[in-house]
């Protein structure tokens, strides 16, 4: 999943479950496995798709498939979600089953982690128990070969009765193999004899594990070996300890070199503030690094508007025609493109690898504790962290919370973190209001500190507000909290940004055709649709007016709020049209215009720190609307999540506004 | 030499339990066993988050926080070097 292009487009509301063969020859293959495993890696390896993989357990919470083709025949590769068990005790170990036992597919390939592979086998053997046709995978061998362990993937095979396939699906090796097996399994050219365990103490709940689990660790003993690593002599005693010896091989295997990293991370004096700081770079850099990247745009593109406009004034069209093609649509495209496009293309690249490294569960585990006490889920930190992106990837993400009633709390208010169509918003309103008279470099310092300040501001009120749900409408206990802290992994970071910067740009690009031209279009038609004595855009905007200076804004900010609905990129461009339209025809080509054309119209710090507020508390935008219906299957839901961040804002603005007046600072 | 059997979350920081009863019943059971925790499995308290709360878990070579509502249910005998 993760934040691509299709996790956070309106194809999200498609669900990629259901699988239906193109034709009778076509051979569907089932990618199951533990989570962290590589699955997701293997499944864009065979088929070329762009499923995002990152590096936290239960990421792939949709099911994608894909097809591929080898010697001649069609396969559809269907990636199930990771399970660590087919036990049903959440909504993805059912996908999973149901799939498996249901779905009837061809071949099953269940991917396993070489450097865990004893906890793999848990998964498999139950997978066995189930299926004929299956091949096992033994991915990351890279990793395992970096901490020394090596596996006898023959002996494994003769162990488990089906064919075993090591691969490092990052680099490609193994695969062509992997195909090979799963065809040769598939037509019935290889037979299997899969090991059945018998489950002689009993089949009572902890005899059925207890017998997988045993199963499981013997056939580790005979096939995996590990060198000794430093930390084994420290831990030496231990070895002597446990009735086992492969149990308490298993405690040494937790990786030194995480452990150290990890006691830093999470550490008590450390762990939060190193958080921060590091949330804080990453906004120092997309800000500072969007700077030349949006100028050189913005240049380039006010050319093409002038060669544009040249254009349709020679062909002697009319006068509106200009209107709304240039100054309307044409123009709103580019401060889209221009202005929302550097950053994003800077912050999902950063973001994913700081998600491929497997950074993101250690903040869970940071702030468990903060979402316990406000009655919602640890894993809400992740949903929150998704939501920057993209908030309708945000939404889908809150899936990896089992319980209904948590899962709607990080739902609800997964819209109080502004997504990325936000940020150029905050960003300019900083910029301009807030770090206006400090030039250069500390400029940028400033604004990703305003930033920061805002997103702190932001995760308080998601507390606040989870808390005062949990305690109102949503009702009940916490539940249950475990989370895996993976390994960390050393990204592919060349990979990784060329392929998401690359992805971003055609999203926005794709984006700011489809709802900024349009959007750019209408505004220019009701600013100069005159209806009686004013267009219909003042008239909306006077009705609006008196509410809206309660909150600190005025009619048109409203205005621009309420037409932003399809997509919050668009927000800003509306307004700065609504205003342009009164007046001056400025030429929009620097922050400082910017300034003088929201001054000219009574703006003050006042008005963009509400603006600034309300952008942060206001409905969610189209998409995360719809993709809120989909997945709470309720209008009622829906209309909840519309309710409760407007309100808020509504709330904050009011207070902030009249404060401000009745304190006398503005 | 007696057994000295405590709930996980008062295992300190760095010392190693052995699984010796799960107080846990149905699907919460069942999440455990698959965790690994099955009887005599080894099981080390690897760090505290910042809050004190959730605790990481080192089970069967992975990493496991757990919040101490669900530690406190799992029965450990505690092992001395």
């Amino acid at each position: 999943m993760g934040l691509t292009n299709q996790s956070t487009s309106i194809g999200v509301l498609k669900d990629l479950y259901r699988v239906a063969p193109a034709s009778s020859d076509d051979l569907v293959v089932a990618l199951a496995g533990n989570p962290n495993t590589g699955k997701s890696t293997v499944f864009n390896r065979l088929t070329g798709l762009n499923q995002h993989t990152g590096n936290w357990p239960g990421k792939t919470v949709t099911n994608a498939r894909g097809r591929y083709k080898h010697r001649g025949k069609n396969y559809i590769l269907v990636d199930l979600p990771g399970t660590y068990s087919l036990s049903a005790n959440s909504v993805e170990e059912q996908t999973a089953r149901d799939f498996l036992c249901l779905g009837n597919p061809d071949v099953t390939v269940i991917v396993t982690d070489a450097t865990c592979l004893e906890r793999n086998l848990n998964l498999v053997l139950q997978i066995l128990e189930i299926t004929d046709k299956a091949v096992v995978c033994v991915n990351l061998l890279d990793e395992a070969k970096r901490k020394k362990i090596s596996i006898d993937l023959n002996k494994l095979s003769e162990h488990l009765g089906v064919p075993v396939i090591g691969t490092s699906a990052r680099s490609g090796k193994g695969l062509e193999e992997l195909k090979d097996a799963v065809e040769a399994v598939a037509l019935g050219q290889t037979k299997t004899n899969p090991l059945r365990i018998s489950y002689e103490d009993g089949s009572d709940m902890d005899s059925v594990v207890s017998s997988l689990v045993s199963a499981s660790e013997k056939i580790a003993r005979e096939t995996v070996r590990r060198e000794a690593t430093p930390g084994a002599v420290r831990r030496g005693a231990e070895t002597r300890v446990s009735a086992a010896s492969v149990q308490s091989a298993a405690v040494e295997q937790v990786w030194n070199l995480d452990r150290d990293i990890d006691r830093i991370l999470t550490s008590r004096a450390l762990g939060v503030p190193i958080m921060i700081a590091l949330l804080g770079v990453v906004f120092w850099i997309t800000i500072a690094g969007a700077n030349i990247p949006s100028s050189i745009l913005a240049d380039g593109l006010f050319r093409l508007e002038e060669l544009l406009s040249d254009f349709i004034l020679q062909t002697g069209a009319p006068a509106w025609v200009h209107g709304i093609l240039v100054t309307g649509a044409f123009r709103t495209v580019a401060w889209v493109v221009s202005v929302m496009l550097p950053p994003m293309a800077i912050f999902f690249p950063l973001f994913t690898l700081l998600e491929d490294l497997g950074y993101l569960p250690r903040v869970a585990f940071n702030l468990d504790y903060f979402f316990k006490k406000a009655c919602a889920h640890g894993k809400q930190a992740l949903t929150m962290c998704m939501g920057f992106g993209c908030n309708a990837a945000g939404v889908i993400s809150c899936r990896i919370i089992d319980s209904p009633r948590e899962r709607l709390i990080a739902t609800l208010t997964n819209n109080f973190v502004p997504c990325n169509g936000r940020f150029p918003t905050l960003i300019a309103l900083a910029t301009i209001f807030i770090a206006g008279n400090l030039n250069g470099p500390f400029r940028s310092v400033a604004a990703a500190a305003s930033i920061l300040a805002v997103i702190v501001l932001a995760v308080v009120i998601t507390l606040l507000i989870s808390r005062l749900l949990s305690k109102t409408i949503l009702k009940g206990l916490p539940s249950s909290f475990t989370l895996e802290l993976p390994p960390y992994r050393k990204p592919q970071i060349g990979q990784v940004i060329v392929r998401s910067v690359f992805d971003r740009t055609l999203f926005v690009l794709a984006r700011a055709v489809m709802v900024a031209a349009p959007a750019g279009l209408f505004i220019w038609i009701m600013a100069n649709i005159e209806a009686g004595d004013f267009s219909l855009l003042e008239h909306c905007a006077r009705f609006l007016d008196p509410f809206a200076k309660l909150l600190g804004l005025d009619g048109y900010i409203l205005m621009a709020f309420i037409l932003g609905l399809p997509a919050n990129e668009i927000v800003v461009p509306i307004l700065i049209m609504s205003y342009m339209s009164q007046g001056s025809m400025l030429e929009l080509d620097s922050l400082a215009e910017l300034s003088r054309l929201f001054a000219d119209n009574g703006w003050t710090w006042l008005t963009a720190v509400c603006m600034m507020l309300f952008s942060l508390n206001h409905w969610p935008c189209g998409t995360t609307l719809l993709t809120i219906r989909k997945e709470t299957q309720s209008w009622k839901w829906t209309v909840a999540a519309f309710l409760v961040p407007t309100l808020t804002g509504i709330v904050l603005c009011f207070l902030v506004a009249q404060g401000a007046s009745l304190l006398q600072l503005v | 030499m007696s057994k000295k059997i405590i709930p996980l979350n008062q295992l300190p920081v760095g010392a190693l339990g052995k699984v010796a009863a799960i107080a846990a019943e149905g699907m919460e059971r069942r999440r455990m066993l698959d965790l690994g925790l099955i009887k005599d499995t080894a099981v080390v308290s690897l760090r505290k988050s910042p809050a004190g709360d959730p605790v990481a878990y080192g089970i069967r070579g992975a990493v496991i926080a757990l919040r101490s509502e669900e530690a406190s249910k799992i029965l450990v005998e505690r092992q001395y070097q």
